[in-house]
């Protein structure tokens, strides 16, 4: 399913969105007063330095944290008003995530760790397919500690996509790769976003992956900075590291 | 303060509730030491001091009528320091607002002078003395049953003779600080006391003159008492001596060994299952801090530390651990023993009690639990001292996981990812899965230990009084008299059947062992009074040879067939060789068992009886207690209602306090070992479980995955510590096996079902202690950060 030119279709639409962390008396504002729209079956690389918001934005978006106020709205459910148990329903039915730490189960295998999602999902692809779509089809039967960085990212990813989600949400996939690897990864998710038109969303320090997104949306001091379309996309292997 | 160990500090403030958790095993452990040493001690040294003070004769011997003048001739056997001539008869008791008649047994003191052996300690009041009219001292016990104080007045029949007594004083003799009433099983001071009379009036009342029935005698140190025995059988052979013995033999003295030894079998059964528990605790905590703090140790080896002070640093966090087991253990431990003691002695009848406060007692117990600590800790601290720096700054590689079964055999296709996480779980840590059942089933099987001698108490007086002992009343006459006198007794109101026995005092001997006991004669026609032998089958008294207990079978070195040489110690210590024809069960007492006919043979005096059981028309039993205190032949009368009740009162008050301290020995064992696994997995799969929650898995699925790994832990322990605690109770009952008292090993399904019940419960309260914590696991931090 490419993407539509013709009608652009909001996916989020965030409004005025800010969250507070609160320890003890010192106050920290994470987020303040962000406004933006992610269109259904782009791929948005989010920019920033530490700190910038970029990372509570995606939990917020992805259902893992609570907004302090402002609004999101997933197609046409209010997330912001969502208790605990509709978050984790939400994320189980329409969320993927991919983490720079892979947070695989070591004691499941990899077509077991994809299982593990496709079981309670309601119309999974066959955890085989999914790995095969990351290219670990000869892996399916090692266990974590038996594959390495990169392998294991891509069993996160086939992870994340078994469940068909709308939303692949990745907070620094390739943090912890060398270039090969984090490009074979990258590679891996430009993949999904085009075959399977998920609308996915990269949290990165590498400013130079951001050529390869429909936008890029950059953060700075908890606020938006910059948000801008790319008229021209390079691959992931024309990436310069 | 040193930055490390301010680390220390702040280490167990983080992690107080396991702290705490592996604290109070490791408490239960020292207080377990202290509670039952401490006790043993109090008891042994008050016992001593009591021995010592009040001169407790060590060797006693008594006869029919033996003259005075055989006293310069008993002090002068060779390590006698003193002799006490006394006369001891058995009396029975008409205590006002008592329907049945009590017994007692009245001893003479001297006239104008101190006794030399056996003094008493007077705790109110002073002792009778001559020319005063019938003055007697009561022992304490009985006085409080009663509520008596100096100046009361109770009724007796001495001799024949009905008689009021005046109490002028409340005394405790070192002779009778476990007194037994004839027939009983536990002391019962309401119907059972010692009185002291002058021996003037108590000759006068009993014929005496110029004689005596009983001899108590201190030796000098280190007098061979095998001797002294020897030549006063001799002496008193001619005067119906009845075969003197030591202080091994002497009824009250026995009963205070058995007590001590079972205290001293429960310092060696109980403390070690707590130590054993800390040492694993200790173990599971320390290396779950170390492998989360492996980065620390790469850090601190860089900046210079040595092994020596990384290693030192982690056994003080365990010292200190320890230290806080260890102060609470002392206190609980100082307090429970206080209180057993306590109960020990209200049992018993002390002047005083010693607490045996030595600090030796606290350096041992506070030495073994640190030992048994530091073991635990030993691979640990030893995998901190052997890691390269470099490699410890790296971070921990993935943990490996095995398939569940090999081949291609897929086990995700039978059961869902979430159990496949956790067997998978088990089986890459199989040591500490065994570890932690073993534990759990030990609290199952401490729970079994203490709650099966209820089980055990119920067989045994379902045995002793609806099988063995059946009768209502059993009477002892004041001598062994001839048949006629049963004739009297049938005449007692109320009577509906009268069987007759005969006792008296044997030696048996088969080689060079030997023990003392009763032998109990019983006619063919016996229906109350009944036999069991090992399978609880009854049988007849044998018409030849005797029938003894498996207790004196073992001890003795006999089997069924072999002669045993029966020496009669009221027969001049005449031997009669006669073959063993049975082997009985027997729980209290040492018995042997003839026919009538048998020993009337052997003892070659006649028909005798020395007393009846009896069963009764209960509607007649206050005109038969009335009877009974108008009848001079009767000498004692044990009521077996009476006896079942204080038996059982008696036993459980004592089972209870015990099994009261052990249940929570048990819970705190469990919420040890259960908690501070459950808390320790979810450390370290607490990213696992986070990612889980992401993927959309509800809090309740998350849980499951350590759940279920706990179910089989605490499912699997059960029948483990079934198995464990029935080995456990075993030993309980040999250790306290003696050769007085001997518990049956009987345990029924529903002490199985109760031990279960409490560990399953402690479980699972702890097991949602955890899962509150799963419930609150903060996702975004978890996931963010490297394990």
């Amino acid at each position: 399913m490419p993407v539509s030119k013709n009608k652009p279709r909001e996916i989020f639409k965030i409004s005025h969105l800010s969250k507070i962390y609160r320890t003890g008396e010192v106050e920290v504002r994470a987020m303040n007063d962000v406004s933006l729209d992610m269109i259904e079956g782009e791929m948005t690389v989010l920019l920033g330095p530490s700190g910038s918001g970029k990372s509570t934005f995606l939990n917020i978006v992805g259902g893992l944290d609570q907004a302090s106020s402002g609004t999101v709205f997933f197609k046409d459910m209010e997330l912001t008003s969502f208790n605990e148990r509709q978050l984790t329903r939400y994320r189980r039915d329409h969320v993927g995530f991919v983490f720079q730490f892979y947070n695989l189960i070591p004691s499941l295998t990899a077509w077991e760790n994809v299982a593990l999602v496709t079981e309670v999902s309601k119309n999974p692809m066959k955890a085989g397919d999914a790995l095969a779509m990351v290219g670990l089809e000869n892996r399916m039967t090692h266990f974590p500690a038996q594959l390495s960085g990169g392998e294991q990212q891509r069993v996160a990813i086939a992870r994340a996509i078994a469940k068909r989600p709308e939303v692949l949400l990745c907070d620094e996939p390739t943090g912890a790769l060398d270039s090969k690897t984090g490009i074979i990864v990258l590679d891996a998710l430009t993949k999904v976003n085009e075959e399977l038109g998920t609308t996915t969303a990269i949290i990165t320090h590498n400013a130079g992956i951001q050529k390869i997104a429909h936008r890029v949306i950059s953060f700075l001091d908890g606020k938006l900075s910059n948000c801008h379309e790319n008229k021209s996309r390079i691959k992931p292997a024309e990436v310069v590291w | 303060m040193r930055v490390l160990d301010r680390k220390i500090i702040r280490d167990i403030w983080r992690l107080w509730a396991q702290v705490l958790a592996v604290a109070l095993v490791m408490a239960c452990g020292a207080a377990t030491i202290i509670m039952a040493v401490g006790a043993y001690r109090s008891l042994d040294e008050t016992r001593d001091a009591f021995y010592d003070r009040y001169k407790f004769g060590s060797v006693f011997a008594s006869a029919v009528r033996a003259p005075n003048h055989l006293k310069s001739r008993i002090e002068a056997i060779s390590g006698v320091s003193g002799a006490e001539l006394r006369i001891v008869k058995p009396v029975l008791l008409d205590v006002i607002g008592m329907k049945e008649p009590g017994s007692g047994i009245a001893v003479s003191i001297p006239d104008h002078r101190m006794t030399k052996v056996n003094q008493l300690y007077v705790r109110q009041g002073r002792l009778p003395e001559p020319g005063r009219g019938v003055e007697v001292a009561v022992v304490e016990s009985f006085a409080k049953a009663h509520g008596f104080v100096p100046g009361d007045q109770f009724g007796t029949i001495i001799n024949g003779k009905k008689l009021t007594l005046n109490i002028v004083g409340i005394v405790l003799s070192p002779e009778y600080i476990y007194s037994l009433g004839p027939g009983e099983m536990v002391p019962n001071p309401k119907i059972f006391g010692v009185f002291y009379i002058s021996e003037e009036v108590l000759r006068g009342l009993f014929d005496m003159e110029g004689s005596f029935n009983d001899l108590s005698i201190t030796t000098m140190r280190n007098t061979e008492l095998e001797s002294v025995i020897k030549d006063i059988d001799a002496l008193l052979e001619p005067y119906g001596g009845v075969g003197a013995y030591d202080r091994e033999d002497q009824a009250s003295n026995a009963f205070l060994d058995a007590e001590l030894d079972q205290l001293r079998a429960m310092a060696k059964i109980i403390p070690p299952i707590f130590l054993f528990v800390s040492a694993f605790l200790v173990n599971m905590i320390l290396s779950r801090l170390i492998a989360l703090e492996r980065e620390h140790v790469g850090l601190f080896k860089a900046l210079g530390y040595g092994n020596i002070a990384i290693g030192g640093h982690y056994a003080k966090l365990v010292i200190v651990i320890a230290i806080i087991g260890i102060l609470i253990g002392s206190g609980a431990g100082l307090w429970l023993g206080m209180g057993l003691t306590r109960l020990y002695a209200s049992f018993y009848s002390y002047p005083f009690l010693l607490f045996e406060q030595s600090y030796d007692l606290y350096v041992l117990s506070a030495g073994i639990t640190l030992t048994a600590a530091l073991s635990g800790a030993v691979k640990s601290i030893w995998s901190v001292v052997i890691l390269p720096p470099a490699v410890a700054m790296r971070p921990q590689a993935p943990t490996r996981y095995k398939s569940l079964f090999v081949g291609r055999m897929n086990f995700t296709r039978i059961f869902s990812q979430l159990t496949t996480m956790a067997f998978r779980h088990i089986i890459r840590w199989p040591v500490r899965f065994l570890m932690t059942t073993f534990g759990t089933a030990l609290s199952v099987a401490l729970l079994v230990t203490s709650l099966f001698s209820y089980d055990s108490i119920e067989d045994m007086i379902d045995v002793i009084f609806f099988q063995t002992d059946r009768q209502d009343v059993t009477l002892t006459f004041s001598d062994d008299r001839g048949q006629d006198v049963l004739w009297l007794v049938n005449k007692l109101p109320g009577v509906v059947r009268v069987e007759p026995f005969r006792a008296t005092p044997v030696k048996l001997k088969n080689g060079h062992r030997t023990m003392q006991m009763s032998l109990l004669a019983l006619s063919h026609e016996t229906d109350l009074s009944q036999i069991l032998d090992i399978d609880s089958a009854p049988m007849e008294p044998p018409k030849n040879g005797l029938v003894i207990s498996e207790r004196v079978a073992d001890k003795l070195h006999l089997n069924l067939g072999d002669l045993v040489d029966v020496v009669l110690t009221k027969k001049s210590n005449r031997i009669a060789s006669l073959p063993i024809s049975g082997i009985a069960q027997s729980y209290v007492g040492l018995t042997a068992y003839m026919s009538f006919e048998a020993l009337n043979r052997v003892m070659r005096d006649g028909q005798r009886v020395s007393g009846a059981r009896i069963k009764i028309d209960e509607a007649k039993l206050d005109e038969f207690y009335e009877a009974v205190k108008e009848t001079p032949v009767i000498a004692s009368t044990a009521l077996q209602d009476i006896s079942r009740d204080k038996f059982r009162e008696t036993i459980e008050q004592n089972i209870t306090t015990m099994t009261s301290v052990y249940i929570v020995l048990a819970v705190i064992i469990t919420f040890g070992v259960i908690y501070n696994s459950a808390r320790i997995q979810l450390s370290e799969r607490a990213r696992e479980l986070a990612s889980l929650r992401v993927f959309g898995f509800t809090r309740a699925e998350v849980s499951s995955v350590l759940m279920v790994e706990l179910a089989i832990i605490v499912l699997l322990a059960q029948p483990l510590g079934w198995l464990l605690g029935y080995a456990l109770s075993w030993s309980v009952v040999k250790g306290f096996e003696t050769d007085l008292f001997r518990i049956p090993l009987v345990v029924n399904a529903n002490t199985f079902a109760w031990a279960s019940v409490v560990v399953l419960t402690a479980a699972l309260v702890s097991a949602l202690i955890v899962r509150r914590r799963i419930d609150h696991l903060d996702l975004i931090s978890v996931l963010k950060t490297r394990e």
